[in-house]
Parts: C-alpha cells; structure tokens; sequence
C-alpha cells in the first residue's frame, strides 16, 4: 500500500521523499485536531467531577 | 484510506505480459493472497502507530495544550486587577470584614486564580466557571455551577484532572492538613486551609452540598471542597479534598506574603 502509493507520486525521488512528509504531517494534523479528541470520549481517564453535573 | 482499495483492483490485472495461460492464473492467485496480506499488515501496523500516537497524545500534548491555554487565561485575567502585588507588612493583622463574594460569570469565564504552594511554586492556575469538558479539559479548575462563589458562607467546589489536559489536580493526595490554598478574585484573597480527603464513589454529589456530605445543615462555614478523579490513570472513584477558609484580605490590601512573587508574576510586574 504505501509502497504503491510512493511509486505513483509524481516527480524525482527526493520530491517524493518530501510529497510523503508533508502527508505524514498532514495526517498528523488531523488526527491531533479531530480523531484524538473524538477518541478521548470513550477513554475514562478524564471524569473528574462528581455526579451528572457536567455530563450533556 | 482511499488507496487501499485501488490497490486491490488493480493488483488482479497486473499479471505479468508473455505468459502461459495456465501458470499466470495461478500466479495471480497467490499474487493476489501476497498484496491483501500485505495491504492488511500494513493497516494494523498503522493501526499499532496511530493507538501508539493517541496514548502519546493523550498523556502528553494535551499537557502542553492545557497548559499553554492556562497561562494565557491567568494573563488574561491578571491584565484587569487592581491593587498592589507586593505583601502588607508583616504582623499587621488586620480585620478586613465579611470576605466580598463575587457573582459567578458566564459559562467559560474566569473566577479567579488558584494558588497551591503544596503543588509547587509555580502553581497558578485560573478558575473557569462551568464543568464540561469544554473548562476541564483546557482551562483546569472548573467551578461547579451549583455551588457558591469563593468567600461565600457554603462550598465552593471545583473540579479538575488529575490526569492529562493540564493535570491540575495530580498532587492532590500529597496535601497535608494545613497546607494553604489561595484563591485570587477580583477581589481579593481569599486564604484556604486544607483540612481532609476523602474518597467517594463518582455519584456522591452530597460532597458538593453547602456542608459537604450533610444534607439540610445550615453552613456556618466557607468550605472550598476540590473533586479529582482517583486513582490516578482511572476514573472508578474520586478523591475529594476539603478545605476550609481561613481568612480573606481585599485586592487593595495586596496579597499573602507566601504568594507575592507568584501573583506579581501572573501581573507581569515580577
């Protein structure tokens, strides 16, 4: 998968060595902005207060 | 993930050109098995790095990003205090009166500062009204809307993660009977004194009562009572730490010698 996906960016190697950072980034972005704070609703760590005050 | 599937199509018709009809069948068979295995071990590799990145994220970026949102909150507020930053004289023990007590503000708004010299000397975290994951989970110490405002004859209760998003309450355990807890209003100082903790199960909202656990008791006192979640890393109970207020002195009057540095440097005049 990730080796076809290199083989098929265009341009010389070293063009598509920085194509992958700059996706490797971006993914990260959004996982940091989206995925991870949905994610952390299912995770328990965070209740800290008392009763249903709080909860929506 | 939108490769994953054009790379499965067209893996079937990538047989090789100039071969025995007979061989090339089976050859594309196994050539098929090997790209979806492949294909497969590299999603649940990914899979494996992106619980990895979570767990990372989870325990240590939302730190940063608390803490970041934090300071800037504590300047924020700082910016529109009045009255000096440096301590009135020592011994000069005067009464003040009946502790002002502030009306609580919007939802997301700042109360006031914490200070916590237990927790480290550079513990000043703000005060949001409001404990939805939208206070807790930047802001730190969320004020229980339910409860009374700092200096109030009753309980002031907050709370706050004892675990990521800033972790404001990690210490809580480590506070011993005595320890002085400073909450700063617009005010003035309002000088707590931790006095117990206590660990409940999460649907004891009796401990956010104006006499914490007592129903129908007229408070005498002003209570500041802290939730947490217990044990650290979980969530099955929480630890509640109660305190009691002390004393109280205007902003006017400038603040406890213990946190002077602290809140001259929350002022930018440190």
């Amino acid at each position: 998968m990730y080796s076809w996906i290199f083989r098929n960016l265009p341009g010389p190697v070293w063009v598509r060595i920085l194509t992958c950072l700059v996706l490797v980034a971006v993914a990260l972005v959004l996982m940091v902005q989206f995925l991870f704070p949905w994610f952390s609703q299912f995770t328990t760590l965070t209740d800290s207060t008392i009763g249903l005050v709080q909860q929506p | 993930m939108a490769h994953q599937q054009t790379t499965a199509a067209s893996a079937v018709p990538s047989g090789r050109p100039g071969q025995e009809q007979e061989p090339r069948r089976r050859l594309r068979a196994s050539d098929v098995i090997r790209k979806i295995s492949q294909i497969l071990g590299e999603l649940l590799i990914t899979a494996g790095i992106v619980l990895l990145l979570f767990v990372g994220w989870e325990l240590w970026w939302t730190n940063v990003e608390a803490n970041a949102k934090q300071t800037e909150a504590v300047q924020s507020f700082a910016q529109d205090l009045t009255g000096p930053v440096t301590p009135a004289a020592p011994g000069n023990q005067t009464d003040y009166g009946p502790p002002v007590v502030g009306t609580a503000p919007a939802n997301g708004e700042t109360i006031g500062i914490m200070y916590i010299p237990r927790f480290g000397a550079d513990y000043t975290r703000p005060i949001i009204e409001g404990t939805g994951a939208d206070v807790l989970d930047t802001l730190g110490l969320g004020h229980y809307g339910s409860t009374s405002m700092p200096g109030a004859t009753g309980n002031f209760a907050v709370a706050g993660h004892r675990q990521t998003h800033g972790a404001v309450l990690d210490s809580i355990h480590t506070l011993v009977p005595g320890d002085k807890i400073y909450v700063q209003t617009a005010d003035g100082y309002y000088t707590y004194v931790f006095r117990n903790n206590q660990i409940v199960l999460p649907n004891r909202t009796d401990v956010l009562m104006p006499v914490p656990t007592q129903p129908g008791i007229v408070p005498k006192e002003s209570i500041l009572t802290m939730t947490s979640c217990n044990p650290r890393f979980g969530s099955q109970e929480r630890i509640i730490a109660y305190s009691v207020m002390e004393s109280w002195q205007p902003a006017s009057a400038g603040p406890p010698s213990e946190i002077a540095a602290q809140v001259a440097k929350a002022q930018g005049k440190g």
